[in-house]
């Protein structure tokens, strides 16, 4: 059974590429860059500014993808997986957070941060955005897996509850950051590309 | 001694500050309007309890989560209001 | 054509024992691991109780025999599990190229992170301790400790996890891609996670109390353990010993709030379904559930709502564990899928402790002592923060 991929979103190098194409670019520290981007894509949620880098890197690859691809129209919530992967984990906000316990005689654990103390609140947050209530899943990996990636794609897709896989990689470590996020879909609605280890990783390391 | 009204504006300072509240300017928060729920800032459960640690933090204040807490956080103003009467001199 | 997928072996070390017959001693006579801090060294010691496992990491590197120096207390208590599963199991090959390990971990090497690095900035001491801090360190020492060379993973979601680890672990043996698997996961104490759950509230100061209308919060805990999997085919081959089929299961996100579960239980009811339709049974065919209970008002509730949409006015005996182990946060799924199989195995159902009063807006009670009866499928549930929602379902062989 053939998927396709057929939107991708790559964030790096202070570049926004949507499909090969730059959508955004600008030189400054993580923060600025994805709060500018959250402003030139008229996203409109209060929350994100609540989000850590992490989340807030995933959230704006997944808010474009979504305007792109129109999914949630062709879609249920409930049919629509999200796989996430990194190499970080949460360690950039972990540091954060270590910072608010460290000093015994000053010491204000912040419930905020903590909050954001797990890789997988990423889905989280994508998922109350959008009520996406499909099957979701994170690895930790040493590095980009796509071989991961494709087999837990097309499993979810080969069952009869998800149609579409909403899958890639976030990575946040202070101000190095990456991320590679695409829709794995059963039919082809655009000149896409096949779902494939390959296609998978040319995507990845070409952009 | 700073008066109430200097407090209150201190506060909200403070509140966009450690609730990420970006989009939301000083001069926006009215002093006794909710800041929870619909029409109020919008603040969540996970809002209130930084908020706690806000007061701790800054105003050597410890509030136990408890029935009073919903009217203490009511609005800036009674917010405000329970720290000018409990803060330590 | 998907193969079946069948458990042949199980390890587990948690604050009720070292292993599997440990814990099912203490399961058996009620004797729970819930006690006063005496190892993590935190200022919260005479405030929070936890399940703690009473063993330095000096002593559970004797267990597993090996040098404490090298590993996280996350990974050697991964080890001391994994390999209990693989004993039992009676695994020959593991460097064979359709073995995988599939492990899981939220804390991962901050339990000697937060100690060790103040002295880092301060230039005190070397930096040889941030090698182990990620959350593929504990997997790669425990594969390593094991000799499993291939197809080793990490899941991180939370308190749903290892729960998660057992399904893709499942899932890939289904697919044909594996013919064996060791999932499960493995979670510490730490300052970093007692100090966070405490920021935010959930922690109660005495014993939890899942499924009481008086709860107030849930006790930390640590503890491994894990499953070893494998394919009907590849049982037949080797003549080997079943001791449950991994018969369905589920997951679905919430989609409300980062660490709260919505008021309808949306997560929690959509993985069970799932995770029924999975097993091809009807909910009435369920035995038993072992719940995620953690005892904080949030959970127990919305989990209580998800359970009377999914079984109606029948809901069957349910139970949290964690009122024995704390909750072991990435472990908890693993943890009390070895409690489910016990339970399954010794036709017993698993009391809720601490329990006076159901939650008013449910009036559901659970199993309050050891109840004897035939049990054919054992349901057990871990929702994690994020909105991550797991369930497995054990069927008897």
């Amino acid at each position: 059974m053939k998927n396709f991929i057929s939107r991708y979103c790559i964030v790096r190098d202070s570049k926004i590429n949507l499909n090969g194409k730059i959508i955004f670019e600008q030189e400054t520290d993580l923060n600025s860059f994805l709060i500018n981007a959250y402003r030139k894509f008229n996203i409109n949620y209060a929350k994100f500014f609540k989000m850590d880098l992490l989340c807030k890197l995933a959230f704006i690859g997944s808010e474009i993808l979504v305007k792109e691809t129109g999914m949630l129209s062709k879609y249920k919530g409930n049919e629509i997986a999200l796989v996430l992967s990194n190499r970080a984990s949460s360690l950039d906000t972990d540091r954060n957070y270590l910072k608010t316990i460290e000093n015994k005689e000053n010491y204000f654990p912040s419930p905020s941060v903590f909050v954001y103390t797990l890789p997988n609140i990423m889905i989280g947050e994508i998922s109350i955005r959008n009520k996406i209530t499909g099957e979701n899943a994170f690895f930790v990996s040493e590095k980009f897996d796509p071989e991961l990636l494709f087999n837990y794609a097309n499993s979810l897709l080969a069952s009869d509850k998800t149609n579409c896989v909403l899958t890639g990689w976030t990575d946040v470590d202070k101000e190095n950051y990456d991320a590679f996020i695409y829709l794995v879909e059963k039919t082809n609605p655009y000149p896409g590309t096949e779902h494939d280890k390959n296609q998978i990783s040319a995507l990845y390391y070409k952009g | 001694m700073e008066t109430l009204q200097q407090l209150e504006e201190k506060l909200k300072i403070q509140l966009i500050q450690q609730l990420n509240l970006a989009e939301i300017k000083p001069e926006n928060i009215v002093s006794d309007a909710p800041l929870f729920g619909d029409g109020g800032l919008g603040l969540d459960s996970i809002d209130a309890l930084e908020i706690i640690v806000l007061i701790e933090k800054n105003y050597g204040l410890k509030i136990v989560n408890s029935e009073k807490v919903k009217e203490i956080f009511y609005s800036v103003r009674t917010l405000a209001d329970h720290i000018y009467q409990n803060q330590k001199p | 054509m998907p193969q079946k997928v069948f458990v042949t072996g199980m390890g587990i070390i948690s604050a009720i024992g070292n292993n599997t017959s440990q814990n099912l001693k203490s399961l058996l006579e009620t004797v729970p691991g819930i006690s006063d801090i005496e190892i993590l060294e935190t200022v919260h010691k005479k405030k929070f109780k936890a399940g703690e496992i009473k063993y330095s990491n000096r002593q559970l590197a004797e267990l597993a025999n090996c040098n404490a120096e090298n590993f996280t207390r996350t990974a050697l208590l991964g080890m001391i599990a994994a390999k209990e599963a693989a004993n039992h199991a009676k695994i020959k090959d593991f460097s064979d190229d359709k073995m995988g390990f599939i492990s899981s971990t939220t804390v991962a090497g901050m339990c000697l992170t937060e100690l060790k690095y103040p002295d880092f900035l301060h230039s005190k001491i070397n930096g040889s301790f941030i090698e182990l801090n990620d959350c593929g360190d504990s997997t790669e020492c425990i594969a390593d400790f094991l000799g499993i060379k291939n197809n080793i993973t990490t899941i991180s979601t939370a308190c749903s996890s290892s729960a998660n680890a057992i399904m893709h672990a499942s899932r890939l043996i289904r697919m044909g891609k594996l013919n064996r698997a060791i999932a499960g996961g493995t979670d510490v104490l730490s300052k970093f996670t007692l100090n966070g759950f405490h920021s935010l509230q959930i922690l109660d100061e005495n014993w939890c109390r899942p499924f009481d209308e008086n709860r107030k919060g849930l006790n930390l805990g640590e503890g491994a353990a894990y499953l070893v999997l494998e394919s009907e085919e590849e049982i037949n081959k080797n003549v080997k010993k079943v001791i449950c089929e991994i018969k369905g299961c589920g997951n679905a996100n919430d989609a409300y709030h980062q660490t709260a579960s919505s008021p309808e239980g949306t997560g929690a009811f959509l993985a069970m379904q799932a995770a029924i339709q999975t097993a091809g049974i009807k909910p009435e065919e369920i035995n038993y559930i072992n719940a995620h209970g953690t005892g904080t008002s949030n959970n127990d509730l919305t989990e209580g709502v998800a359970l009377k949409k999914i079984f109606g006015k029948n809901i069957p005996a349910f139970s949290s564990t964690k009122s024995y182990t704390g909750h072991t946060l990435a472990a908890a799924g693993a943890v009390e899928a070895v409690f489910s199989i016990l339970a399954l195995n010794n036709g017993m159902v698993i009391p809720n402790l601490n329990f006076s009063d159901p939650v008013s807006e449910l009036g559901i009670v659970p199993e309050k002592k050891i109840t004897r009866q035939d049990l054919k499928y054992v349901l057990s549930n871990s929702f994690g923060f994020g909105g991550n929602c797991s369930s497995l379902i054990f069927g008897k062989v």
